[in-house]
């Protein structure tokens, strides 16, 4: 699994470095940098929660 | 690098252009009829048409819009979706600079038009469009080019966008016939996999398609005779800045940026660097860019790219960062203002630089300016922050002697002169 930000619908909120700051973290206008590695499977829940959690559903699990 | 198929030449090449340049009027019918032939005849068939992709295969015709993909593997993803395609010609040229398709189009509407139901019937598509910024003289000259043809087996609109830089991107001009902004959208799906009307949509360059009319009359052999081994045949090129005779010449790719200027009458004054490759590609120290051989291939073995074929030569008494801080002002005011990191980034970026080239700095302020070039690339949407920044990187390195001089406050004459490089009129209002 690998995540990918869909930049047109993120309004930086925020939530996904929130929840997931293992692989998220914020740029200093809020908007989210996503490591683009694939995501080790012990991880893969906070992934999903974050997924989840977007308000903006901008934030996207792909297949690795 | 590549070798070229043969020593170019320092003369133009006309395939596209024929004698029509010289006027600047649209070739006629007749006239185009009489420089070119007949379109070798052909119908729609399902699938598209196999004998029209191996030609294109063979020839080896590369895009001529920015990214220089391979066009027949293009044209045989498209083919193979299934179901009818449908084709769009980018007429849009959103660089400031650029002038090619616009003289193009002007010259040789019917050359384009052929190409595009070419194109049409080799990946069985039944509409196409033509793309054009509102308003721009190309409509007009198409118009009247469609009206006196014969019936094309398929439709052919002419699509009116507005002038935004970044409604020249595939993708915004997929959504801006979808009924949608003239803005960049979310990938994939690309539009080779789902673009107009849901269907397998072919975005081709206009010159992409006016070349590919004449590879369908006379062969990809033909085609292969001019031009670089890996990226054959002819290639229009706009040429601006410090030159005698700025303006568009056609020449077989892989000649050398200094050929090109002496085409364009030489520089007309001594240059320090050239901008190759327009606002998304890089600056290159003068006397490095005029040996440099025009491919992709030959660019990015530098660190260059040939974007859309475009040469700006920088005389000596200009200031390369006022020019670059100039140019990056306009980028972050042609952003469609969707993504957080274009945004914000582009107008930091071209602030820093602005306060550089008065130099008005600090070292504090070169550690955010290293810090944002490093955080936008590659979070957009589209390219156009990724290009921009591309371009505000080689000006800190082919300018670093003059970014010593501004960092310690002591700015170049050429700063305090106004920008020579164009920059479109600010397009405002509607996206529609």
């Amino acid at each position: 699994m690998r995540l990918r930000v869909n930049p047109i619908a993120c309004a930086a909120h925020g939530l996904c470095a929130e929840l997931f700051p293992e692989w998220i973290q914020l740029d200093e206008w809020g908007y989210p940098i996503v490591d683009d590695e694939p995501i080790p499977p012990h991880l893969q829940v906070h992934a999903r929660r974050a997924v989840a959690q977007c308000p903006t559903l901008a934030l996207v699990a792909e297949k690795a | 690098m590549t070798t070229p198929a043969r020593a170019p030449s320092a003369t133009q090449t006309l395939r596209l252009l024929c004698g029509f340049a010289k006027t600047r009027q649209p070739a006629s019918w007749s006239e185009h009829l009489a420089e070119h032939g007949p379109l070798p005849s052909g119908r729609r068939r399902r699938g598209g048409d196999p004998r029209l992709l191996e030609l294109v295969d063979k020839s080896g015709l590369t895009g001529r819009g920015g990214a220089g993909f391979p066009t027949g593997r293009k044209l045989r993803t498209v083919a193979g979706s299934g179901r009818a395609a449908v084709v769009v010609a980018n007429g849009m040229e959103g660089e400031p600079a650029a002038q090619k398709d616009a003289l193009l189009l002007a010259v040789a509407p019917h050359l384009v038009l052929d190409g595009i139901e070419l194109a049409a019937r080799a990946v069985d598509a039944n509409h196409a469009y033509v793309a054009v910024h509102r308003g721009s003289p190309a409509s007009a000259v198409l118009r009247a080019a469609v009206a006196v043809r014969p019936e094309p087996p398929m439709p052919v609109t002419i699509a009116e966008l507005p002038a935004h830089y970044v409604a020249s991107e595939e993708s915004a001009l997929v959504h801006w016939l979808n009924g949608g902004a003239a803005k960049p959208t979310f990938v994939p799906p690309r539009p080779f996999e789902r673009g107009v009307g849901g269907r397998a949509t072919l975005v081709n360059n206009v010159e992409t398609l006016a070349h590919l009319a004449l590879i369908a009359r006379h062969g990809s052999e033909w085609f292969r005779q001019v031009g670089d081994v890996g990226e054959p045949g002819t290639m229009l090129v706009t040429i601006c800045g410090a030159v005698r005779h700025p303006g568009v010449v056609e020449v077989a790719t892989g000649t050398a940026v200094g050929e090109v200027l002496r085409l364009a009458g030489g520089a007309s004054a001594a240059l320090q660097a050239v901008l190759v490759g327009g606002y998304f590609g890089t600056w290159m120290d003068a006397e490095l860019a005029l040996s440099l051989p025009l491919t992709q291939a030959g660019l990015r073995a530098v660190g260059g790219a040939l974007g859309a074929g475009i040469l700006i030569a920088l005389p000596d008494s200009a200031c390369g960062i006022a020019e670059t801080a100039h140019v990056l002002g306009y980028l972050a005011g042609q952003s469609a203002n969707q993504c957080g990191p274009c945004v914000n980034g582009l107008p930091a970026i071209a602030g820093a630089l602005t306060d550089l080239a008065r130099g008005s700095w600090s070292p504090a302020r070169r550690g955010d300016l290293d810090r944002w070039l490093g955080l936008v690339p590659g979070r957009g949407a589209c390219r156009h922050p990724d290009g921009a920044v591309r371009l505000a990187v080689s000006a800190l390195q082919v300018f670093a002697a003059d970014v010593h001089r501004h960092e310690a406050s002591r700015p170049c004459a050429g700063a305090l002169v106004p920008p020579a490089l164009p920059v479109g009129a600010p397009v405002s209002g509607s996206w529609r």
